[in-house]
């Protein structure tokens, strides 16, 4: 793939609205506190928007595929994030092969 | 290895930046697997080792390259990723607020240049080494700068090493990205309270991937997880 202007772009964008987090609170905590409800909820964001974008696969495509994120979410709780994530390729793999 | 609070009067810098790369070496260490199989996935996508150093080294935040690498296709979703990554990256407000007391040290200019290295990781120990004090600019440095090459290096590696090794989609890769969701999920995951949005995310995600075309799901679920956190928010007990 070339390193095309709409690359370069995306990236730039990424990198405005990351640096703009990791700034803002800094900025924002000079002016008043950032706690509570507010707090709670933007704590919530990182899982809530990786269950967003696993929903469809873990949920809405196949048994194979619920059983298999349901396999890396136990090895998850408990391993290393490399054992977890090759279990669940390994799983998807196997219940794919064995429910067709 | 236990992370002391790290003493007030500083004992050089050099000698402090060797010691924030030292309580910073079990996270380089964690972050080759993560650095490969990001790098992998990207080759797979038809990256280049040259694009994948770009993206590290400008957008430098784990999760939200992974989100960018799965949804990255022809044409691509630009809006789309950028918005995903400013929602998955807003847990950065909170952090780095947390974080500011403890800034005290650098300076009126500094902190604009410490805090676009503010990983997860490197805020983790950054907050467990300052517990409640300051920590100095050259400290930080230790924790973030070679946090910040490891990471450049085992992605591009992991891009070069994907790029040789052929990859049909038969062998499962296309679950890799939620494989690794899952994990981040584990990882961001805070308890009971944790659970409200992520179901609220999950049922707003499905209902929309019905409905909608496209990666609208991720938007709508993600509302509804915020909602659903926003209401089931209750103060912490006082201890």
């Amino acid at each position: 793939m070339r390193i095309d202007p709409i690359m370069i772009a995306t990236f730039l964008g990424m990198l405005a609205v990351t640096y703009g987090a990791r700034i803002g609170g800094y900025l924002l905590v000079r002016r008043r506190p950032i706690d509570g409800r507010i707090k709670g909820v933007l704590e919530a964001v990182p899982v809530t928007v990786l269950a967003a974008i696993i929903a469809p696969m873990a949920f809405a495509t196949g048994p194979a595929e619920s059983l298999a994120a349901l396999a890396t979410l136990l090895l998850a709780w408990r391993l290393p994030i490399a054992v977890a994530v090759v279990g669940g390729v390994g799983a998807v793999v196997l219940l794919r092969w064995l429910l067709g | 290895m236990s992370i002391e609070p790290v003493a007030s009067p500083s004992r050089g810098a050099a000698r402090d930046f060797a010691l924030g790369a030292y309580h910073m070496l079990p996270m380089l260490v964690g972050m080759v697997p993560f650095g490969l199989l990001l790098g992998a996935l990207a080759a797979d996508k038809g990256y280049s080792p040259l694009a994948m150093a770009l993206m590290s080294a400008t957008v430098f935040a784990g999760s939200s390259q992974f989100i960018a690498i799965g949804l990255w296709q022809e044409p691509l979703p630009v809006l789309a990723i950028i918005l995903a990554t400013a929602l998955v990256n807003l847990r950065h407000v909170p952090m780095s607020a947390a974080l500011a007391p403890s800034l005290g040290r650098f300076g009126h200019r500094l902190p604009f240049a410490a805090l676009f290295l503010l990983a997860d990781e490197i805020w983790a120990v950054a907050m467990r080494a300052a517990q409640g004090g300051s920590i100095g600019p050259a400290y930080y440095a230790g924790l973030a700068i070679p946090f910040y090459f490891n990471w450049i290096f085992w992605t591009v590696l992991g891009t070069v090493a994907g790029g040789v090794i052929a990859r049909p989609e038969r062998y499962g890769f296309d679950f890799a990205f939620t494989a690794v969701f899952i994990v981040l999920i584990r990882g961001f995951w805070r308890g009971r309270r944790s659970l409200p949005p992520v179901l609220a995310s999950i049922a707003g995600a499905l209902l929309a991937h019905q409905f909608l075309p496209g990666v609208w799901y991720i938007l709508v679920g993600t509302a509804a997880g915020m909602l659903a956190a926003a209401v089931a928010w209750r103060p912490p007990h006082a201890h």
